[in-house]
């Protein structure tokens, strides 16, 4: 891997003298079943070159055929960034060569897109709300996979040969392209990765994608340029290919960003180029340079119809669509009476659905936040799992919150219980039984041991008798170690205070 | 036997019905005339004699068995070599292609086979179709059976050719801007180009998308009729094919009826540049038409004069892109330059071998039409010519019921006459490219021979979109009133082609 070797500035200097200017293009891989123009299964991690009809290869004669459920896909998207969807719209050809290609040229939209002009508000962790203008969505094909052997560099310069994997070649594609994004200042990277993460939740939300970045669902090229406080026109930019993780974006943004400032600090002008991002480094190098002049040849597909939409069509997906994420926050937030520092909290341990799960199967909102955020997220972080990886059910909550409610256990002993089923010893009752869990419930036996406390703590219950209450707690303490924990708490201070003849 | 290729298709499928001939005697007739003739006429790239044969033995064999068979089938059919057949190579008429099989067959080929017609062969054509009279094929010229030392047209000079020399009774031609009807007219043959999307367009390797269309070759217009309507019909691999139903043209070809119809002059297409043989016949049509009972009306279609202009805008830019696959890297010809070849000087040298000077000339042209700076005054301006161009029509065919106009200015010109000169051949076109313009369907029949030269001419019918009827309904009484004349076919007069009368 090649390291920068690039002159940065420090972040904060930077933004001292500059105000950054972002852009995002970012490509979402659908997961239709077959192919955008041909009736190849579009899936992954197949043996190379079996996922191909005589269309994705490129054979003479060979004509494209729209997939009709790909459009429908892309019309969500749209409509789910707030964009105006087009009554007409065609696809176009964009000519390069490249091997990747099977035509040299891709099919995709280039005056026409199917979608364009919305809009997402994306709320920041301290919930600032930064709304970016989406400029459009447009439809495309994917192109093959290049491997390229035996150079050092993995790059198609220095290698000696190169493999091409045509099963991604077709795959459908929706590129979605943002409006220059202005006033993020010290935030852009921030936003950067968060708006990212906005658009691959937005269409996992919409069941569009698969929307994994690690498979290269979600995919995002990065525009980056610089310009002085109080100047109005843009700096130039430069364009980092292929960031492929949340993280990735966030550091590739601030990277480019203390680039530029060093690069603008020497007087010198920025090459518009595009940028290779590289984890390992954590810095980006020069690509190939690229020109508002690069000239793709675009012209109508002549091969194809224009895809033409309708009110009643739109308005049906429309109806389809699912709660927006963010609106679903907003909801639940309010549903569950969580502080906004309670809900970041939960969305970030990653068991909001669980919780809204576990409701919907009958226990408050209070208790179900108890169980996730407290005895199943510790559980899970010990055993490197996702929270709702770890097998409890919502029904299982609900069991043992009304073994809880019953007082047939308690607190404590409900661990315990959580324990044995997740040990596989059965149901919350079963695994009361078989561990001899049971809270004494026979007031018998807690009255011999409420007498015996009494009488160990004389001064306490003098005290009590005086009417201070709030110290019946070394009382019932006291209970509780002679009975191992086994007793119900609220029953021990009922009994205490009757034997005592106090009011509680 | 050599009575059986003199007979037209229709004979010839009434013969076999009746099962006066066999499919195999027909089929090996026309091998046999195939093998005696060829070597002068050079119609055919590819000879597929044993196929022909077992496809002719299963339809004699499935008739001996009283199963239903398709009116045509065992009637025998050549293939212009730019439709894809499996088990038979494609070459396009270029280097590029030599030795290529296709893995899929093109859909009109599917058709041929569902109604067991048995494939001759695949013949000649200018490389991918770019031309007027089958020079540019990389695999040597055609002759016109008429005499040996003139063109067959192009770019389906094969086709004609071998149809004139009753190697075939039938065969299937491309016409992007006349290269079925324009051969049709210098060889005394019929051609048809259907309306744009009346026949699937899936297995024919493209030149330009929007202009290119699959049609019959015969030497009756019911022969056409018969074959348009097995190719006709929708595909839905071809997004631009048309969803109605093929039509009753064979029904309309033999009823054959032209009483009160308006038959509309182009007043464009006559006068200067036209040769004067050409243009005696033309009349002599117009006044049998008339004396069978229709109006003969003059139209302007003033646009016309920009058409030829326009088409060599739209036509190279779309084949600049159509061409842009046959690189090297998936199938066909592939050059590695010495040195350490980069995928760019193995694309380059590729397509410098492979490629002929004339679809070099075009791809030039169309890529510097498309290019940015200058796409609005070329590929732009050509559009809005083409839209000029298609209310013309509309306009004409108010006044209307079908237009007619000499198929081409000139009789066939001597081999090698134009071949320096690209706009002289070029401006043979000038008549058949407004149809394809505006993507309505014209047919050519012969109008007997031009006085000066003895060599055929051929007047083309126009009608509008969807309206293929109309030209059957038409041509078959044009064709009727012109056999009377001459007391039978034209082709009757033509020559006795030998061995000894071309080169080989």
């Amino acid at each position: 891997m090649t390291a920068g070797t690039d002159e940065v500035l420090s972040f904060e200097e930077a933004m001292e003298k500059y105000d950054p200017v972002l852009g995002f293009e970012v490509h979402v891989e659908l997961n239709t079943r077959t192919k955008m123009f041909s009736s190849a299964p579009n899936a992954f991690g197949d043996i190379p070159n079996t996922n191909v009809t005589p269309v994705d290869l490129g054979l003479p004669g060979v004509l494209p055929v729209v997939n009709g459920v790909a459009v429908e896909s892309a019309i969500k998207i749209g409509l789910a960034l707030n964009c105006s969807i087009a009554e007409k719209c065609y696809f176009a050809r964009k000519n390069y060569f490249y091997p990747d290609t099977p035509k040299n040229f891709q099919t995709s939209q280039f005056e026409d897109p199917i979608a364009h002009d919305g809009f997402l508000d994306i709320e920041l962790a301290d919930g600032t709300v930064f709304r970016v203008e989406i400029e459009r969505a447009h439809m495309e094909e994917d192109a093959g996979k290049l491997t390229h052997m035996g150079g050092s560099t993995g790059r198609i310069q220095g290698a000696e040969f190169s493999l091409v994997d045509y099963n991604r070649a077709g795959v459908p594609l929706i590129e979605i392209v943002t409006k220059p994004i202005e006033g993020a200042g010290s935030r852009a990277p921030e936003l950067a990765k968060a708006y990212v993460a906005a658009i691959r939740e937005i269409v996992k939300n919409l069941g569009v994608s698969d929307a994994r970045m690690e498979r290269g669902n979600v995919r995002c090229d990065a525009n980056v340029s610089l310009r002085p406080h109080g100047r109005e026109r843009f700096g130039t930019r430069t364009e980092t290919k292929n960031v492929n993780s949340l993280r990735a974006v966030e550091h590739a943004v601030r990277y480019e960003i203390q680039r530029h400032a060093a690069v603008l600090d020497t007087g010198t002008a920025i090459l518009q180029e595009t940028r290779h991002w590289h984890e390992d480094t954590r810095s980006t190098t020069s690509g190939r340079p690229k020109s508002d002049a690069d000239d793709y040849r675009y012209f109508p597909e002549p091969d194809l119809v224009p895809v033409v939409t309708n009110e009643a069509w739109i308005e049906k997906l429309r109806a389809e669509l699912p709660e927006p994420p963010a609106e679903r926050r907003k909801r639940l937030q309010a549903d569950w009476g969580y502080s906004d520092a309670e809900f970041r909290d939960v969305v970030n341990a990653g068991v909001m659905s669980s919780i809204e799960d576990t409701v919907a199967a009958g226990v408050s909102a209070a208790v179900a936040r108890k169980w996730w955020m407290g005895e199943i997220s510790r559980r899970a972080k010990l055993a490197d799992v996702e929270p709702a990886e770890l097998g409890v059910t919502p029904e299982l909550i609900v069991e043992l919150n009304a073994l809880i409610e019953s007082g047939k256990i308690n607190d404590k002993l409900s661990r315990d219980v959580l324990d044995g089923v997740l040990a596989g010893e059965g149901t919350p009752s079963e695994v009361v039984e078989k561990r001899g869990l049971a809270v004494v419930s026979d007031d018998g036996p807690l009255l011999e041991a409420i007498d015996g406390a009494l009488a160990a703590q004389p001064d306490v219950a003098d005290k009590i008798r005086g009417g201070k209450v709030q110290a019946v707690g070394a009382i019932v303490g006291g209970v509780m170690k002679a009975t191992r924990g086994q007793a119900d708490a609220g029953r021990v201070r009922e009994l205490i205070l009757q034997r005592l003849g106090v009011e509680g | 036997m050599t009575d059986l290729i003199h007979l037209s298709a229709d004979v010839l499928a009434r013969k076999l019905a009746a099962q006066e001939v066999s499919a195999v005697e027909v089929t090996q007739a026309h091998l046999d005339r195939i093998g005696a003739v060829d070597g002068a006429i050079h119609a055919f790239l590819h000879v597929n004699t044993d196929e022909a044969l077992l496809v002719a033995a299963e339809v004699d064999k499935a008739r001996a068995d009283g199963d239903a068979l398709h009116p045509l089938a065992g009637v025998p059919i050549a293939v212009k070599d730019l439709i894809v057949t499996k088990g038979q190579p494609t070459t396009a008429g270029s280097r590029i292609l030599e030795g290529w099989q296709s893995p899929y067959d093109a859909t009109v080929v599917k058709k041929l086979r569902a109604a067991r017609m048995p494939i001759l062969g695949k013949t000649n054509l200018d490389e991918f179709a770019m031309g007027s009279s089958t020079e540019h094929s990389a695999f040597g010229p055609t002759r016109n059976p008429w005499d040996l030392d003139r063109i067959p047209g192009g770019s389906g000079g094969g086709s004609a050719a071998a149809v004139a020399a009753f190697e075939a009774p039938l065969a299937l031609g491309t016409d992007t801007g006349g290269s079925i009807r324009q051969p049709g007219a210098v060889t005394g043959t019929v051609g048809v180009k259907p309306t744009y999307g009346g026949v699937s367009r899936y297995g024919a390797i493209a030149m330009a998308s929007s202009l290119d269309q699959i049609g019959p070759v015969s030497r009756t217009v019911l022969d056409s009729a018969l074959l348009h309507e097995v190719i006709g019909g929708h595909d839905p691999h071809d997004s631009t094919s048309l969803t109605d139903p093929v039509g009753a043209l064979v029904e309309a070809a033999r009823m054959g009826q032209v009483e009160g119809m308006r038959i509309g002059v182009i007043k464009e297409l006559q006068g200067e540049g036209y040769q004067a043989g050409v243009l005696t016949r033309f009349h002599e049509s117009l006044d049998l038409l008339r004396s069978a009972g229709a109006e003969i009306v003059e139209v302007s279609c003033p646009n016309f004069r920009y058409a030829l202009e326009a088409y060599y805008l739209i036509m190279p830019s779309e084949a600049s892109s159509n061409l842009a696959k046959y690189d090297g890297v998936r199938f066909g010809l592939r050059v590695v330059p010495d040195g350490a070849p980069t995928i760019e000087r193995v694309m380059g040298a590729t397509r410098a071998a492979g490629f002929g000077d004339e679809v070099k000339r075009r791809i030039i042209l169309g890529t510097y039409a498309l290019s940015a700076g200058y796409y609005d005054a070329y590929y732009g301006s050509a559009q809005k010519v083409r839209t000029l161009i298609q209310r013309d029509f509309a306009a004409a065919f108010e006044r209307a019921d079908v237009l007619i106009s000499p198929t081409a200015p000139t009789t066939a010109f001597k081999l090698g006459e134009k071949l320096d000169d690209p706009l002289a051949m070029y401006l043979n076109d000038v008549a058949t490219i407004p149809a394809n313009m505006a993507g309505v369907p014209g047919l050519s029949l012969p109008g007997g021979l031009a006085d000066e030269d003895g060599l055929p001419v051929g007047i083309q019918l126009l009608a509008p979109a969807r309206q293929d009827a109309r030209l059957y309904r038409v041509g078959a009484v044009l064709e009727a009133l012109l056999e009377e004349t001459w007391g039978g076919p034209l082709l009757a007069k033509a020559p006795a082609i030998t061995e000894s009368a071309g080169g080989k």
